[in-house]
């Protein structure tokens, strides 16, 4: 079991001033063996911040980015999955979930994480499974009026993975759980 | 002084072993009921304690022996007493005792039996005896022996108000003003090497005094009443006529720490009154402080003693003493007068928590004090002062009451601009932890005065030796400040915003790329409360707009030009275009596109800030929906420009074909080009090729084919969606395209590109066998 946190978007301080209090006692350092950040962080202070919960962080270049020298797209292996990131603002059009399959085809992965439009979605398609794990903080977005702080959790064991989903609806935390299972011949069939 | 020290040792265990010696006799003689020679040898024994030789803490120990002896003694004369022997007989007996001390002490001995025995009244028998004690003028011996006068005395007497009243008196005797003159005095002779000594001395000295201070408050029938007429007002002249500043601190100190709190409260006047009367250059300030830490945790003990406060006027009394002493001590250093007020500031905040008016009357004399000092230079005066600000912030956790305390920004005015910074992030660490809400455009608008320090370069303040890092956190902690300025009334809200870009107008260029965005995007939150269902679109007359805010929005990204900051002001503006979409302003949104595209023509010349630029204006572009057609063409063709004419052909490549998109937008019927979509993809078609032309005439090789798999799926994407001009035909010679190119021999392999290309092909093979509609369309292809 390999929990692998997805988080991203969190435009701190343009757009928040910090994440949510209920997510903060959440994210606790030492149960989490990965973590993929979409980018858009925006400052140092985030990166440090989610490196304290998990040295293995790798996140992906937004926008407003602070630091310029994160990867436009990253790939990483966890288990029998290959998973990828890109902050999304590159693929046009903007949350389209064609275009992002054609992204996730290119980087030949099995799961592809992305953001920008600050929505979670997660999205099965024959080449895979695309997830966005939204705005941590429910930043302000052009994409929709409501935007709730959301963050994803894979949980990741063998062929098959089971994405979490927090969200932040009027101060409570809910959850809800998607599964994924790969076959063997490595194709991801729900 | 080391001889010294060794010959004291010497002299101690001579003491002592004459003492013993002695000791030894007087028991034999007791045991044989021989009283004359009990009393030669205790008479003898006690002789040593004649002696000047030893220091106080020396003495000390010769004196204990003593006392264990006198006790025995003590119980035999008890034993004589009750066989008939009578008090008058014993205190004959002992009068023969050669020199004054031993005589003294036995006469005391005797005196508690006396006492005891209820024989006379216990009054007249102590008062004699004291009387008798104050001959011993030498310092050390007189103190000891009126230790034991106290000690012996204390535990026999049955009447409670004798007790007080000697237990009293031997401490006042102790205090006696020529024995402390003594004390003091001879600190102050004698050379420097002696000096040391005397100091020493002194110090043990005051020890002992405070250990009787100490017993007299465990007296238990010392209870308020007395304490209030008797104790303290003696107690209190004794330590002003000392006139020793040393021994007055000391004095002071050890009355506050010993006796009980509601004592002191009820007392406040009486102790307060002492202190102007004390040597100029005691440490008033430490034991008023110390007085008002110990009556501030009282009151934080229990509620039910709060009352109490109130009923004396702690507070006024407090706030009347201090001013004094302020005022009679005019050179006090500026360290003195903020710490004091400090320490009066937490004991009102504790005990009249609701009283702000107190608080601030504290800090307005504390004003008064800084307004004749200028700006401050001490750094401890400093640290007081921020102690002092901080003091009614970890209070009342709530900045928006702080702010109601009149004085509280003047006494920010006279810290210097670091201190000021300092102080302004522990106000904005404050709200952020306890989520304060500052909600009005005036309280905004006296934070940010009170925080000017790090709005803006203060007068006088050394700009260049500021740590980058540090100044990073500065800003950024503003930025989220910003984020916490809220209300749901949207005019309430307009005017705060009005007000937060009236101060970080201010902060000029280095500030500016920090503190705008997050205006920018509070005020397109703005925007979005005013496009509510609720809202009335129209608005009422002269009320906020959208249109409004659009226009503080432009002119306030125009400042970025200055900085400058270009590729951030283009986000900014892109950002507006889009919530003017959503807000149907054409005109505003187009006035939006041509700031950014005059941006991105002049201001953006690096090649990688122009490919991450392109690709912002045509994502927001492709989702415009406001625009008529004439100009979505201007706008759509200056894109379209921008994209063929980036560096790298890559580049161009990519972003050429990502602007067929804006051409064909899902949702609206009369936005599907299918011309000029595939015209796109045929330009980049173009491009890729000419870039395979180049890498192989420059590398000898064709470069990945990854760029044509890239149009291909595009191809594939249009083709779904239904574009007419985009048939199979077109797809499968692109196909027979790639796969010739991937196996010629100028082609150098790319795992990457034939991965792709391989998922891509699988893809298509995925729809052709779904079936229905899709696979129709998808038969003809052949992989």
């Amino acid at each position: 079991m390999v929990l692998v946190l997805a988080i991203g978007d969190l435009h701190i301080p343009h757009r928040a001033s910090d994440l949510p209090q209920k997510f903060k006692s959440m994210l606790v350092p030492g149960k989490i063996q990965h973590i993929i950040c979409t980018g858009n962080l925006s400052i140092k202070e985030v990166h440090d911040y989610l490196k304290s919960l998990c040295p293995d962080l790798h996140v992906t270049r937004g926008e407003y980015d602070e630091d310029s020298r994160y990867p436009e797209t990253k790939t990483l292996t966890i288990g029998q999955f290959k998973l990828g990131i890109c902050h999304g603002h590159q693929v046009i059009p903007w949350g389209d979930l064609d275009s992002l399959a054609m992204l996730q085809r290119q980087l030949d992965v099995d799961i592809l994480v992305t953001g920008h439009t600050h929505q979670f979605k997660a999205y099965k398609h024959e080449g895979g499974v695309v997830i966005n794990p939204g705005s941590a903080t429910g930043a302000y977005s052009s994409f929709t009026f409501d935007v709730n702080p959301s963050f994803v959790l894979m949980d990741i064991d063998g062929l098959r993975v089971v994405v979490y989903v927090y969200e932040l609806i009027d101060g409570e935390v809910k959850v809800d759980k998607i599964d994924f299972k790969k076959t063997a011949t490595t194709r991801l069939a729900h | 002084m080391v001889d010294g020290v060794e010959d004291e040792e010497k002299w101690l265990a001579a003491g002592i072993a004459g003492l013993q010696q002695n000791a030894f006799y007087m028991h034999r003689a007791l045991d044989s009921n021989n009283l004359r020679d009990a009393l030669k040898y205790s008479a003898q024994m006690l002789s040593e304690l004649r002696t000047s030789k030893l220091s106080p803490q020396k003495y000390y120990q010769l004196y204990m022996r003593a006392f264990d002896e006198l006790r025995k003694l003590e119980m035999f004369f008890k034993e004589e007493t009750r066989r008939g022997c009578s008090i008058i007989d014993l205190y004959e007996l002992v009068q023969h005792a050669g020199n004054i001390l031993p005589r003294l002490y036995l006469l005391c001995t005797v005196g508690s039996v006396y006492i005891k025995s209820k024989e006379a009244p216990a009054k007249d028998v102590l008062k004699d005896l004291v009387e008798m004690c104050r001959g011993i003028q030498h310092p050390v011996r007189g103190l000891f022996l009126r230790s034991y006068l106290s000690q012996i005395s204390r535990d026999k007497l049955p009447d409670i108000g004798s007790e007080c009243y000697t237990a009293c008196e031997s401490f006042i005797l102790l205090a006696d003003p020529e024995l402390r003159l003594a004390v003091g005095l001879s600190g102050l002779q004698g050379p420097a090497r002696e000096k040391d000594k005397r100091e020493k001395e002194r110090s043990e000295l005051r020890d002992l005094v405070g250990k009787n201070l100490h017993v007299l408050s465990q007296i238990e029938g010392v209870d308020l009443d007395m304490y209030k007429e008797t104790v303290l007002p003696r107690v209190l002249e004794q330590v002003v006529n000392c006139k020793d500043e040393i021994a007055q601190c000391y004095l002071m100190d050890c009355i506050i720490q010993v006796f009980p709190d509601e004592y002191h409260l009820q007392t406040l006047e009486i102790l307060l009154g002492a202190f102007p009367q004390l040597q100029p250059s005691v440490d008033i300030k430490t034991v008023l402080s110390r007085l008002m830490e110990r009556l501030s945790n009282y009151a934080a003990s229990s509620t039910e003693v709060l009352p109490e406060f109130l009923q004396v006027e702690a507070f006024s009394k407090l706030n009347n003493a201090i001013g004094k002493v302020i005022e009679a001590q005019a050179d006090m250093p500026i360290l003195g007068a903020v710490t004091l007020y400090s320490s009066l500031l937490t004991f009102t905040l504790h005990v009249h928590p609701d009283r702000l008016d107190y608080a601030d009357q504290v800090l307005g004399a504390c004003v008064k004090k800084l307004s004749g000092e200028g700006k401050l230079e001490d750094n401890r005066a400093t640290k007081q002062i921020v102690a002092l600000l901080s003091a009614p912030l970890d209070k009342y956790n709530d900045i928006v009451t702080v702010l109601k305390l009149s004085n509280y920004p003047s006494v920010m005015e006279y810290v210097d601009s670091e201190t000021n910074k300092v102080m302004a992030m522990v106000i904005i660490q404050s709200i952020m932890k306890n989520n304060t809400q500052i909600s009005t455009a005036d309280k905004v608008g006296a934070l940010f005065e009170l925080i000017k320090g790090l709005i803006r370069d203060l007068d006088g303040a050394a700009h260049d030796q500021v740590d980058e890092d540090d100044f990073k956190e500065e800003q950024n902690s503003v930025a989220r400040l910003i984020q916490m300025l809220q209300n749901d009334d949207t005019e309430e809200m307009f005017k705060i915003i009005c007000t937060v870009r009236k101060h970080i107008l201010t902060g000029g260029p280095k500030r500016l790329p920090f503190t705008v965005p997050p205006l920018v995007f509070s005020s397109l939150k703005l925007v979005r409360q005013l496009q509510g269902p609720e809202e009335n679109p129209f608005g009422e007359e002269g009320s906020t707009t959208p249109k409004k805010v659009f226009q503080l929005l432009n002119q306030t990204i125009e400042t970025l030009y200055g900085v400058p900051a270009p590729e951030l002001a283009l986000r900014l503006y892109l950002q507006c275009a889009e919530a003017a979409n959503d807000s149907d302003l054409e005109p505003v949104a187009y006035e939006f596109f041509t700031q950014a595209y005059i941006l991105y023509e002049e201001e953006i010349s690096d090649s990688r800030a122009q490919v991450t630029a392109i690709h912002l204006i045509i994502g927001t572009l492709q989702r415009m929906h406001v625009f008529g057609v004439e100009n979505r063409d201007t706008l759509t063709h200056k894109a379209t420009g921008y994209s063929a004419k980036l560096l790298k052909k890559p580049d161009q490549c990519r972003a050429v074909y990502a602007c067929s998109h804006l051409f064909w937008v899902d949702d609206q019927d009369n936005m599907k080009d299918g011309e000029r979509v595939l015209l796109c993809l045929k330009r980049a078609l173009r491009i890729a090729n000419a870039a395979q032309q180049m890498s192989n005439a420059t590398r000898g090789s064709t470069g990945s084919v990854t760029l044509f798999v890239e149009i291909l799926n595009k191809y594939l994407y249009f083709f779904e969606k239904g574009n007419t001009q985009i048939n199979a035909a077109a797809i499968q010679s692109l196909i027979e395209l790639i796969t010739a190119e991937m196996q010629s021999e100028s082609n150098s392999p790319d795992p990457a590109a034939d991965a792709f290309f391989a998922s891509t092909l699988r893809y298509i093979q995925f729809q052709k066998q779904k079936g229905g509609a899709v696979g129709e369309k998808y038969e003809p292809i052949k992989v």
